[in-house]
């Protein structure tokens, strides 16, 4: 659907179209999962909603490296670039809505960059939205009463360890990152968690949740090969 | 055979599939209508939301409109709320659809598409499509969709 990109961004690479696609498919399907599950039917309109969105640039970077369906349903976990974070399972809400806050703050950056990319440039404006619908949530469940604010807590403490892989390509994101993420965070009066970090999905090395998730995803398309709606 | 304009009339009068009460002409997708090489015709479109689901069937409905003509679709420059026309604002209205207003920033209270209050309370960022919000009017309390500046 689209071509490839010549140019670099304003940090000097190329958008990694592969990590980045493998992302956006990770995440989407991560979101997706809601569905029928949200906490309330506005809530799973939202999410269904993100999930497209994160598909619709998948579907354009992926391509870019072949055909879209057999690089989302014939790859096996070590062959996916997706950073460890996006993942992560659901866990309860608040998880849903740290890991969204902390991965779209680090898109909207990286896609800000990127003003000759042409998804990177039509997709800064939908992740804005993204990461508004993050940052209000964040604040809502931080605010809210004891048992939000323990909840966004663990969640926090839960995610942070996958947070310094995002950074490893571009590690000029990192400033404007902080800046978006730590300033929402004391506003919501939570606590940037100090704890150890984990990297590996950009070589390969996944946490044992993206095989399940690929299980789920790609079972249709492996027992019935071409399959179309 | 028809002549280029007459298809870009025939382009830009088919309905879209999500917001039927809008053509693509008033929605700002149609981007051009052009002559192909072997004399076909070929229609661009660009999508609202890069996952927008509608683009197989527009692409479906542009065929059928305009039989043996492609479509391509392109993403550059990126589709805005602006390029909705103002005959396509007036619809939206119409139909208790509240229009964008301009893209500048995240505008976060436009006016009740039914009693015109401005007194109108944000329900949800993401309505039915992604382009849309959820909104009721304090006022009125109309329950009504607003599409998002972009």
């Amino acid at each position: 659907m689209t071509e490839p990109v010549e140019g670099t961004g304003k940090h000097g690479n190329p958008l990694n179209s592969l990590a980045i696609g493998d992302d956006c498919l990770v995440l989407s399907h991560r979101l997706a999962e809601w569905i029928t599950w949200a906490p309330t039917l506005e809530e799973e309109v939202a999410l269904a909603n993100l999930s497209l969105d994160l598909l619709g640039q998948a579907r354009a970077l992926l391509s870019r490296h072949g055909d879209e369906d057999e690089l989302a349903y014939l790859r096996d976990p070590g062959e996916f670039r997706n950073c460890l974070l996006v993942e992560q399972p659901n866990g309860d809400f608040a998880h849903t809505v740290v890991r969204h806050l902390l991965y779209t703050a680090f898109l909207f950056e990286l896609y800000g960059g990127h003003p000759e990319d042409e998804v990177a440039a039509k997709g800064v404006k939908e992740i804005a939205y993204h990461r508004d619908y993050a940052r209000v949530w964040t604040l809502r469940l931080g605010l809210g009463t004891e048992e939000s604010h323990r909840r966004m807590t663990a969640a926090l403490a839960d995610l942070w360890p996958y947070t310094g892989e995002l950074f490893e390509d571009d590690p000029g994101l990192r400033a404007p990152w902080d800046a978006f993420v730590g300033g929402t965070l004391r506003e919501a009066s939570l606590a940037v968690p100090e704890t150890g970090q984990r990297t590996g999905g950009r070589r390969g090395e996944h946490t044992e949740h993206l095989a399940a998730l690929l299980a789920e995803m790609q079972s249709l398309h492996r027992e019935h090969p071409g399959a179309r709606w | 055979m028809v002549t280029l304009e007459e298809a870009r009339a025939i382009a830009a009068a088919v309905p879209d599939p999500e917001l039927p009460v809008l053509t693509l002409g008033d929605l700002g997708i149609l981007r051009d209508v052009v002559r192909r090489e072997d004399g076909g015709i070929e229609v661009v479109i660009t999508p609202t939301y890069s996952g927008c689901p509608a683009m197989d069937a527009i692409r479906d409905d542009l065929r059928r409109a305009l039989p043996g003509a492609s479509v391509r679709t392109v993403l550059s420059p990126p589709w805005t709320t602006d390029w909705i026309t103002e005959e396509g604002r007036a619809k939206l209205r119409e139909h208790g659809i509240s229009p964008p207003g301009r893209a500048v920033a995240l505008t976060l209270s436009p006016r009740c598409p039914r009693c015109r209050s401005p007194r109108t309370r944000l329900v949800s960022r993401y309505g039915s499509t992604a382009c849309k919000a959820l909104f009721t009017c304090t006022d009125c309390l109309e329950p009504f969709e607003h599409v998002k500046e972009i």
